[in-house]
């Protein structure tokens, strides 16, 4: 067993050249599936992080609302307050559109909402200065506003300078009361996560001209309940709209066990197609055991002639595709490693190579060394040692 | 003496398309231990057939073949590779050293295949070189060896397992006549040593070097005796 070892590395390190295009494949086709699919995982998973940093325990309900039929906002906090149990935050959502000014700077591109107090636990937010909305701010529409770090920056030159100016969304004057944290470490950018501002949504609502907020988000108390939290929104908007498709209510653990189906989905085909160059690959060894066997048949027919049995020509052939296969899929594992979070690097993010792709890719990489070297040994193992020996 | 070989009417046949060959025509022998017979034929003779046969590299059709006292005619694959192996120490015309080994492990190779120990493998190979005067290029490559160096090489490897037979299929065909005859001593002095030597020729200036000639002829035996009564009839 080792002597077979032994004499596979000679041989190959005999053939250099030849030996490394036979791994040339392997390392190709192993490096495609580790770079693939970890790339792949390393870009979903920033996907679900930032899906789990808007909340993973939150509820989204979008209504259509008509004159006849709606859901107030006191029914919709009557609602909530009845299930305390399950709801921690809720906040409706009305979206204001428009641009916000300061003298003669303007963002066009800040994303600007009307919320409840809730709003700011909800999001997870933390302050730079000042305050969140508060439940009097809604109650006798205060014309406030707690703006996103980029906003401020822009507008004002910092956090601290923002802190009680004047801001006009829409012509009307707001009162900047808090300056939230910085979001987004890396870039602050239009349209980023630092790009928005919101303010009670009675005060929108009335900028707006409509009461009737159209979204809402609710928090439950744990993301365990949100299955039942789901259910007890559905029963209840059934009440008040009794069309079925005027109001929508999706949770983010739903949204995320979607994502998480077409993240599995993708990162198969991913494989299953960098797999097939694994596949090629193995044809490849196969071919170059072939030539290995067809040249040395005198070698084999001599090996034979001095009392060589069957299984220990077939064990050295095989060993030999074996160890070749080993090899590049090592190299290839390697440079999987390497080039993955590279890639990641380059773009934005996080992409570790992924531990099931090197494992199964390098057990793929050996296993086709056995498979496809053991037709060559076993042609290699019945030659006849007078044929052989005969041979040039 | 003790019979190292038995064969009673040994054939062999080959289908060549409808027709039918036959190499080994009916070859009764028998040869004792310590014996030096060269069998002598043309080309095409049927005595490369009755080489294989006795190296056990093949089987016979029909006949009985007895090495030493072993039925070789109904043995399996493996079993055969095992009678080479432990019995026979195969002496070919190209030498057939394995071009990327060392002198050394090419004589260590039948050892190898033994299931001999390392160090019992270094020790019985570095003393068949030495019987064949090359010890000092045991960490050589053959390449780096002349014709007839290789040739002993090679001789030191059909030495090194201790074989009942050792078989030389046109041992001195690729060498010039100065080293064929060096050779042919090292096979003389081998069978003052008490081997067995059995030499495949299609040459008579060799084949009488030996101490019986057998001769084939159409897949039969058409001489058997003393290389002096040979001599006396070519």
């Amino acid at each position: 067993m080792l002597q077979s070892f032994k004499l596979a590395i000679k041989s190959i390190i005999a053939n250099k050249m030849r030996s490394f295009l036979t791994m040339l494949g392997l390392i190709i086709g192993v490096s495609a599936v580790v770079i693939l699919v970890s790339v792949m995982m390393g870009y979903l998973n920033n996907m679900v992080k930032s899906f789990m940093e808007m909340g993973a325990n939150t509820i989204t309900v979008s209504l259509v609302n008509m004159p006849a039929r709606h859901a107030s906002v006191d029914q919709m906090y009557d609602f909530f307050n009845e299930n305390r149990d399950v709801f921690s935050e809720m906040t409706p959502q009305v979206n204001v559109s428009g641009t916000v000014k300061v003298g003669t700077t303007k963002s066009t591109t800040t994303t600007v909402s009307g919320v409840s107090e809730y709003y700011g636990k909800l999001k997870n937010y933390k302050l730079e200065k000042g305050r969140f909305l508060s439940y009097s701010d809604m109650i006798s529409r205060q014309k406030v506003v707690v703006i996103g770090y980029y906003v401020a920056l822009k507008l004002f030159g910092s956090p601290k300078e923002a802190m009680g100016q004047i801001i006009k969304i829409n012509g009307s004057a707001f009162t900047v009361v808090g300056v939230v944290e910085r979001q987004d470490k890396k870039q602050l950018s239009a349209r980023g996560n630092d790009d928005f501002a919101f303010m009670p949504y009675s005060t929108a609502g009335q900028l707006n001209g409509t009461s009737v907020p159209d979204n809402y988000i609710f928090a439950t108390v744990n993301t365990k309940i949100s299955d039942k939290a789901v259910k007890l929104l559905n029963e209840f908007l059934k009440t008040i709209y009794t069309q079925k498709d005027t109001f929508f209510v999706q949770s983010m653990s739903q949204m995320l066990s979607e994502i998480n189906v077409q993240m599995a989905l993708m990162s198969t085909i991913i494989g299953a197609i960098a797999g097939i160059s694994l596949l090629v690959a193995g044809v490849g060894v196969m071919n170059i055991m072939l030539v290995s066997v067809t040249e040395r048949t005198r070698e084999i027919g001599i090996r034979k002639a001095l009392g060589a049995r069957r299984g220990v020509i077939l064990q050295q052939f095989v060993i030999e595709a074996l160890v070749t296969s080993t090899i590049g899929g090592s190299i290839g594992i390697v440079l999987g490693c390497i080039v993955s979070p590279t890639i990641g690097n380059i773009m934005g993010m996080s992409s570790p190579a992924n531990f099931n792709a090197v494992i199964i890719s390098f057990s793929v990489s050996v296993a086709i060394g056995l498979i496809f070297g053991y037709m060559p040994a076993m042609r290699a193992a019945s030659l006849n040692p007078i044929d052989a020996l005969r041979s040039e | 003496m003790e019979k190292l070989i038995q064969m009673i009417d040994i054939r062999k046949e080959y289908k060549m398309g409808d027709e039918t060959v036959y190499a080994n025509d009916g070859i009764t022998l028998d040869i004792d231990k310590g014996e030096f017979v060269a069998i002598v034929g043309k080309s095409g003779s049927g005595k490369s057939t009755l080489m294989n046969i006795i190296g056990a590299l093949d089987v016979p059709t029909s006949g009985t073949y007895l090495l030493g006292g072993k039925n070789v005619g109904k043995l399996s694959d493996n079993q055969l590779a095992d009678i080479r192996n432990k019995m026979i120490g195969f002496v070919f015309q190209q030498y057939n050293l394995l071009p990327r080994m060392s002198i050394m492990e090419n004589v260590e190779l039948p050892l190898l295949y033994a299931h001999v120990s390392a160090r019992e493998r270094e020790r019985r190979a570095m003393e068949a070189l030495e019987k064949v005067g090359l010890s000092e290029k045991a960490k050589q490559m053959p390449k780096q060896l002349s014709g007839g160096q290789q040739q002993r090489v090679s001789i030191a490897r059909a030495l090194a397992a201790n074989p009942s037979l050792i078989l030389a299929d046109e041992p001195t065909g690729a060498l010039d006549s100065k080293t064929s005859r060096q050779v042919l001593d090292f096979f003389k002095k081998i069978h003052e040593d008490g081997n067995t030597v059995i030499m495949i020729t299609h040459d008579n200036s060799i084949a009488v070097e030996a101490k019986r000639v057998i001769r084939i002829a159409d897949g039969k035996i058409n001489f058997d005796g003393s290389s002096e009564d040979y001599a006396a009839i070519i």
